[in-house]
């Protein structure tokens, strides 16, 4: 048993806390982001950029960062705004999005800054 | 008009059934079958039998035939294929009007298409290969209650396959172990957990305890973890007034997803689920149990991608697809074909992919394969590239298997799935490249390491699995 391994997850532990795809794996580095955003690119999705209070991760409906960069390619652009809205909002969930204006859904989403988890 | 005289007696089947000249209409239901005749019998023969004993015909002349105009009615034996690679049968189309079949009854379809005429003596085997749905037809049916789409709005997942795990043993656990072992899962980075098929209301669980249970281990699992999570509440029941029953309780406390077997269970229940599902507001998740009875003789039954069909008209937004890599191994392009045909707004007919017709879903909503049975952390990469990001993949003893237990072993597949989609999305073969990615991702996650070295290695021998079973085709 001295080998076994406890699974660390908790209630208080913020760093439990969780953000769907990718949030398995260590935070990205700039050039796994950009890797990223380069895929969603590829594929013809429109890049959004969204960002929320960490309490109030669980709504469908974080705060839209401007307005969905349609039709943008600029792989650089979308950094860019990423890092522009970090800026701005230092202490929240950063995500990007990518629409799939066929499905109605994302195709791609990813939280690339993680605020002060609660 | 008054042309036809009454004579009775028994009359060639094909003298009416039996129609090459005939152009199928788009409005037609067409079904494929594939036969294996009695000795003697000529081929046109008993492809027009099939068709009058699947339609409007008897096994003799009666008076009352001459008061309606059977020769719209009737179903139409027009073409006739050789099978490759095999000479002791060949395939039939025929063309039904549409007709025939009361609207958005999956019931009543296969009531006459797989009814008497299986039993026929002049056949030694039949097989139900395929059948064209015309659009008309869809749009009568209700389908998926909400679809590929509206699922991943309301579990909030995006970008990737959902994971799953079936509970085990599947059968004997008291509830509150069993909401144990399905808290300990989502925690550990699931998003679903599953009822086992056989669990319906058995006495050392009765299914108002499981649900309750396993709603308290919803709620702690998004409380901690900060995601969405669900478990598929079993519904079925020995009648449908019961599975109503549970079905409501399943939505007053909250639950997300419910479940139930639509062969064993029914079609008219499932049917009648499926729209109760729609209405509100409840995700419905599809087994397939009694399924290889039906499909997996290759000369008698009912093939899946029918049975596919039948399912995402009769209505479940999830439906077992088989794994192609795991511990049910199935034919790589025909499993290929049943997944487009669950989730594709058209399919085009492919004969290497065991596509006999071109099928038009128009606006039905797709329906998300599952892939569950034997398979663990080492096939990711291949099930990521084979099923894409619209799927569920069900690792149960590849979860719960883990030796540090469920919590670990969902962490594990959790991990490894990412890696996987992160992989691909960088434009890497995931393959060729499985074990250096899985490797990687290891290194930061000591549950999918020991994972890695619990389950054996498997190799990714792409080339070989993707060979086609021509004989059968």
């Amino acid at each position: 048993m001295s080998d076994m391994q406890d699974y660390k997850s908790s209630l208080t532990d913020t760093a439990s806390r969780k953000f769907e795809t990718f949030s398995y794996l260590p935070a990205m580095t700039a050039e796994q982001t950009r890797a990223q955003i380069e895929y969603i690119v590829s594929k013809g999705w429109n890049p959004g950029i969204e960002h929320t209070e960490p309490e109030n991760a669980r709504s469908n409906y974080w705060y839209m960062w401007k307005l969905p960069m349609f039709g943008e390619t600029n792989v650089d652009a979308i950094l860019a705004e990423i890092e522009n809205c970090h800026k701005a909002h230092p202490d929240n969930h950063v995500r990007l999005l990518g629409f799939d204006n066929f499905k109605q859904s994302a195709g791609a989403s990813m939280v690339i800054y993680r605020g002060k988890t609660v | 008009m008054a042309e036809n005289k009454y004579s009775a007696g028994v009359k060639e089947y094909r003298e009416t059934y039996w129609m090459p000249e005939y152009t199928p209409k788009d409005t037609d239901i067409l079904a494929c079958f594939k036969i294996t005749p009695q000795d003697g019998v000529p081929r046109e023969e008993v492809a027009a039998a099939v068709a009058a004993e699947s339609s409007t015909g008897t096994w003799t002349t009666v008076w009352t035939d001459l008061l309606t105009d059977l020769d719209y009615y009737k179903g139409r034996a027009y073409a006739i294929e050789d099978v490759p690679g095999d000479d002791t049968c060949f395939y039939a189309f025929v063309a039904y009007p549409i007709d025939l079949f009361e609207e958005g009854s999956m019931v009543n379809v296969l009531t006459s298409l797989v009814g008497n005429v299986f039993g026929f003596k002049a056949l030694r085997a039949l097989r139900l290969e395929d059948i064209r749905f015309p659009v008309a037809y869809v749009m009568t049916c209700n389908g998926p209650p909400q679809g590929i789409q509206v699922e991943r709005d309301i579990m909030n997942k995006y970008g990737r396959p959902l994971l799953g795990c079936t509970i085990k043993p599947k059968l004997g656990l008291s509830a509150k172990n069993y909401g144990r072992a399905c808290y300990e899962g989502l925690r550990g980075g699931l998003d679903f957990t599953k009822d086992d098929e056989n669990v319906n209301s058995q006495p050392f669980m009765r299914w108002r305890h499981r649900f309750d249970f396993v709603m308290e281990a919803i709620h702690k699992a998004e409380a901690e973890t900060g995601e969405r999570k669900g478990h598929y509440l079993n519904v079925t029941a020995p009648t449908a007034d019961e599975m109503m029953r549970r079905a409501e309780y399943a939505k007053e406390i909250g639950a997300p997803i419910i479940m139930h077997d639509y062969l064993t269970g029914g079609l008219s229940a499932n049917t009648q689920l499926a729209q109760w599902c729609q209405d509100n507001g409840m995700l419905l998740h599809i087994h397939r149990a009694m399924h290889a009875v039906l499909d997996r003789n290759p000369h008698h039954g009912i093939h899946f991608r029918v049975l596919t069909k039948v399912l995402r008209l009769s209505g479940g937004d999830h439906l077992h697809s088989g794994t192609v890599v795991g511990k049910l191994e199935g034919d790589r392009d025909a499993t290929l074909g049943w997944i487009d045909i669950m989730r594709d707004s058209y399919v085009k007919e492919d004969r290497s992919r065991g596509i006999f017709f071109d099928q038009d879903w128009g606006a039905m909503p797709g329906v998300m394969p599952v892939a569950s049975g034997g398979i663990h952390v080492w096939h990711m990469p291949a099930l990521v590239n084979i099923f894409g990001d619209d799927s569920v993949l069900q690792f149960g003893g590849g979860t719960l298997g883990h030796p540090w237990g469920n919590a670990a072993g969902a962490a594990a597949n959790r991990v490894a799935v990412e890696a996987c989609v992160e992989a691909r999305n960088m434009g890497r073969e995931l393959e060729k490249e499985g074990k250096e990615i899985l490797t990687a991702a290891a290194k930061s996650s000591p549950e999918l390491k020991m994972a890695m070295e619990t389950w054996k290695e498997i190799k990714f021998e792409f080339d070989t699995v993707d060979k086609l079973d021509v004989a059968h085709k």
